[in-house]
């Protein structure tokens, strides 16, 4: 038995068929919503919404961690860039957002130095490499990204020129408020395979418990979602809502508890700001007192208000009460080449992945 | 000659200039054209047949990569822009624009390169130029290239005779160079090379085979989904593709999911596209197979009517449903989201 | 931001490691996953061992997909 037999197409099939079955059962409509970048992007990149029934409609909720990404964000990133002296360090997918002063690539083309790295542990050599330059890392990413980071943070001591942006988010206290809030009506939730890995399934249970609605761990492989949304579906159907780990062979119950001792030994939460959604209590990460020195917020000395762009929907589309079509920019004010708001920017954005995806399905306007 | 880097004065003009034509490049590369060291170069009368005429710029970054260099890819690169032209090559200039401080031995390793791509396709490097900037003014070594070839009487290649229900072929697996090139910035080792190679024997056994062959690209820069956009576009057409049929190595898509990368993007460079009509597709695959260079050919597509507001290049997924591939808005970097 | 990939442990020198995909091999971090062996095959995240990947689980996956439950006719 490989790997492999997560691209079987039979497997498929039986899914597809299984989840018609469910949903026929279900006399509404229903709405599933996944909260990671890459189940938008698997479900997008195999086309699984064609393969769904009338009443099933999957929604992205703010599972991208650059969507969410506040513009105050962004904005003290590129005052930071254009300080003499300063190098910034980023993921590739932060380089094309646009934020109030532009983007970290036109920055670049303004001569600006900045770096894109794949991971965190590149900011050891890359400080060393520029000794007499301040290295200063975007740290954005949710909980598989932040223990990383925290890693990273623990060793950068040593090199001592490195400092750090940190825009890192949790995603429970975002479900929560999600759920929470009144107008958004969700029936199921796909939960984050590699959150998962690090956090474990406990911290979902409320998803159930307090709000009635299954909620299934996923891996990525599109066998993984279609299985994912077949249970929510039947649970549906059986009325028994639960919590269920569909991700085993990833994702331990406790997940990985070195990985959050690392990351609670260097960051502690503290209330974040979600583009889109506002602020969420608790949601955030900030550096815990001892590792203040690193922040390298304290060099921003301008404060910057986050102004979202006129019409920008990204909102509602985060909280799946819009489909991406549905805001009156996308497709011809709000494009990939000219995103307006977060949402359009990643590929792995509700907007960016559905143009790039489904234009196919649904007709360009 | 014992110089460790190169100077400014190397691209003077005097002696240090004269030193590196004639103890460098000119016994790398030298043939009777090249020899006089004129001006320009003298070329006898052209074979019968059209001229094709293509230049090119290489600014790749590392300059030496698995499988390659910048001087075997830059000459290569030109020799297959002419090969997709249907044309045999015939002659190559090659002028390099040199960093101060460029390490000899690595100059060494771009001017073999070149012998080596000038040597097993039978062309002649005639005529090159070199200048050099200061330090930190250039990225230590950028190539440009032109190359000059004939396409035999009867061959016609142009993207307009490409008609609905065509079929698309490629030579090879695809992303290999993009992908590999990508992986050394990253730090990664093991088995990912460039595919830099050319592709005229490959081409000239396509073309002599008799067969209704409308057109053929190289997917360098932006790779085979870009490629096919150059020619919906040209066309008014759209072109399908089918993902399980699209070769790529196994260390390719490894790398790709590694790196947040997708081989339709990447370049590669000792490939070639191919449209071709859709009764002779399956022998056109055959005799790109029975050939070594073409074991991995593959249909990979084909080309169909597009609706008012379609897309022009779609994506049949495994899972049987269709989405657009889109043009590259950006430079394809490594993500982790 | 979840891209991560499953790769297999090759050689371990203290709490770094060179993992193996598809021929191709990087140097990761088991920073997070100290207790991972030469042979086991995790999951890296932006070039950190976040969890192990059980294969005898995702057999099981396999067989749960494969019809454990009755395929339904309707």
């Amino acid at each position: 038995m490989t790997m492999d037999g997560f691209q079987d197409q039979t497997i498929a099939r039986d899914l597809v068929q299984r989840i018609h079955f469910w949903a026929r059962r279900i006399p509404r409509k229903v709405t599933i919503m996944e909260v990671c970048g890459t189940h938008t992007n698997s479900i997008s990149g195999a086309g699984l919404r064609g393969l769904m029934p009338e009443n099933v409609r999957l929604v992205s909720g703010p599972g991208c961690p650059v969507c969410v990404t506040p513009t105050s964000f962004l904005d003290m990133a590129i005052s930071l860039a254009r300080m003499p002296g300063v190098t910034i360090a980023t993921f590739g997918d932060l380089v094309r957002v646009p934020s109030s002063k532009g983007s970290l690539e036109e920055a670049m083309a303004d001569g600006c130095d900045v770096r894109v790295i794949y991971s965190p542990r590149d900011l050891l050599a890359l400080g060393k490499e520029l000794r007499g330059r301040r290295v200063v890392f975007l740290a954005i990413g949710f909980e598989t990204t932040a223990p990383g980071v925290a890693a990273t943070i623990l060793e950068s001591e040593k090199v001592g020129n490195i400092l750090f942006l940190v825009g890192h988010k949790l995603i429970p206290p975002a479900i929560e408020a999600l759920l929470s809030a009144e107008e958004v009506n969700l029936d199921g939730l796909i939960l984050p395979g590699h959150v998962s890995a690090i956090i474990g399934q406990e911290p979902y249970g409320f998803v159930s418990e307090r709000f009635g609605i299954p909620g299934v761990i996923a891996g990525f492989t599109p066998l993984d979602v279609l299985a994912a949304i077949a249970e929510i579906l039947q649970q549906l159907v059986f009325g028994s809502p639960k919590v269920v780990n569909n991700y085993g062979r990833v994702v331990r119950p406790e997940g990985n508890p070195r990985a959050r001792e690392v990351m609670a030994s260097v960051f502690e939460p503290c209330d974040g700001v979600w583009r889109g959604l506002g602020e969420i209590r608790g949601s955030g990460l900030r550096l815990r007192t001892p590792w203040r020195d690193l922040d390298a917020s304290r060099l921003v000395t301008e404060v910057v208000e986050t102004v979202e762009p006129k019409g920008c929907r990204c909102g509602d589309v985060l909280k799946g009460l819009l489909d991406p079509p549905e805001c009156p920019l996308f497709g011809l004010h709000c494009t990939p080449e000219g995103p307006r708001g977060p949402c359009m920017v990643s590929s792995e954005g509700a907007c960016g992945a559905w143009y790039r995806n489904e234009r196919i399905r649904g007709g360009l306007k | 000659m014992n110089l460790k880097r190169i100077l400014l004065a190397h691209g003077g003009g005097g002696r240090l200039t004269r030193d590196l034509i004639k103890g460098k490049f000119l016994p790398a590369l030298h043939n009777r054209y090249l020899e006089p060291l004129s001006d320009s170069a003298v070329l006898p009368e052209l074979p019968r047949g059209r001229l094709a005429f293509t230049t090119d710029a290489f600014v790749v970054d590392p300059i030496v990569f698995p499988g390659g260099d910048l001087g075997y890819l830059s000459v290569c690169g030109t020799l297959n822009d002419l090969a997709v032209a249907g044309a045999r090559p015939l002659w190559i200039s090659w002028a390099l624009i040199l960093e101060e401080g460029l390490e000899e031995e690595v100059l060494d390793i771009v001017v073999k390169g070149a012998r080596k791509a000038a040597l097993e396709s039978n062309v002649d490097i005639v005529a090159g130029d070199t200048k050099v900037v200061p330090k930190g003014k250039g990225d230590k070594a950028f190539a440009v290239t032109s190359g000059v070839g004939v396409i035999a009487p009867g061959v016609e290649l142009f993207d307009q005779a490409v008609v609905e229900g065509d079929a698309i072929l490629v030579s090879g697996p695809i992303g290999d160079h993009g992908v590999a090139i990508m992986a050394v910035r990253q730090g990664l080792t093991g088995d990912m090379r460039s595919d830099v190679a050319p592709v005229w024997p490959l081409v000239n056994v396509l073309l002599e085979a008799g067969l209704e062959i409308r057109v053929l690209h190289d997917p360098t820069r932006g790779g085979v989904a870009t490629v096919c956009h150059e020619v919906a576009e040209k066309t008014g057409l759209s072109m399908i593709l089918e993902e399980k049929e699209l070769p790529v190595r196994s260390s390719v898509r490894a790398i790709s999911d590694l790196l947040g990368l997708d081989p339709l993007y990447m370049a590669c460079e000792g490939r070639f596209l191919a449209w071709v009509a859709k009764e002779h597709a399956q022998k056109a695959i055959d005799v790109l197979r029975s050939h070594p260079m073409g074991r991995d050919g593959a249909i990979i597509g084909w080309v169909s009517r597009r609706p008012p507001g379609g897309s022009p290049v779609i994506l049949r997924t495994r899972f049987g449903t269709e989405r657009p591939l889109d043009l590259l808005t950006g430079l394809e970097l490594p993500r982790i989201c | 931001m979840c891209l991560a990939v499953p790769m297999r442990v090759v050689d371990i020198n203290g709490s770094l490691a060179l993992a193996e995909l598809g021929g191709v091999r990087r140097e990761i971090s088991l920073e997070l996953l100290p207790e991972a062996r030469v042979g086991d095959h995790v999951i890296v995240h932006a070039g950190f061992a976040i969890s192990r990947l059980e294969r005898e689980e995702a057999s099981a996956i396999m067989e749960l997909l494969r019809g454990e439950s009755p395929a339904p006719v309707s």
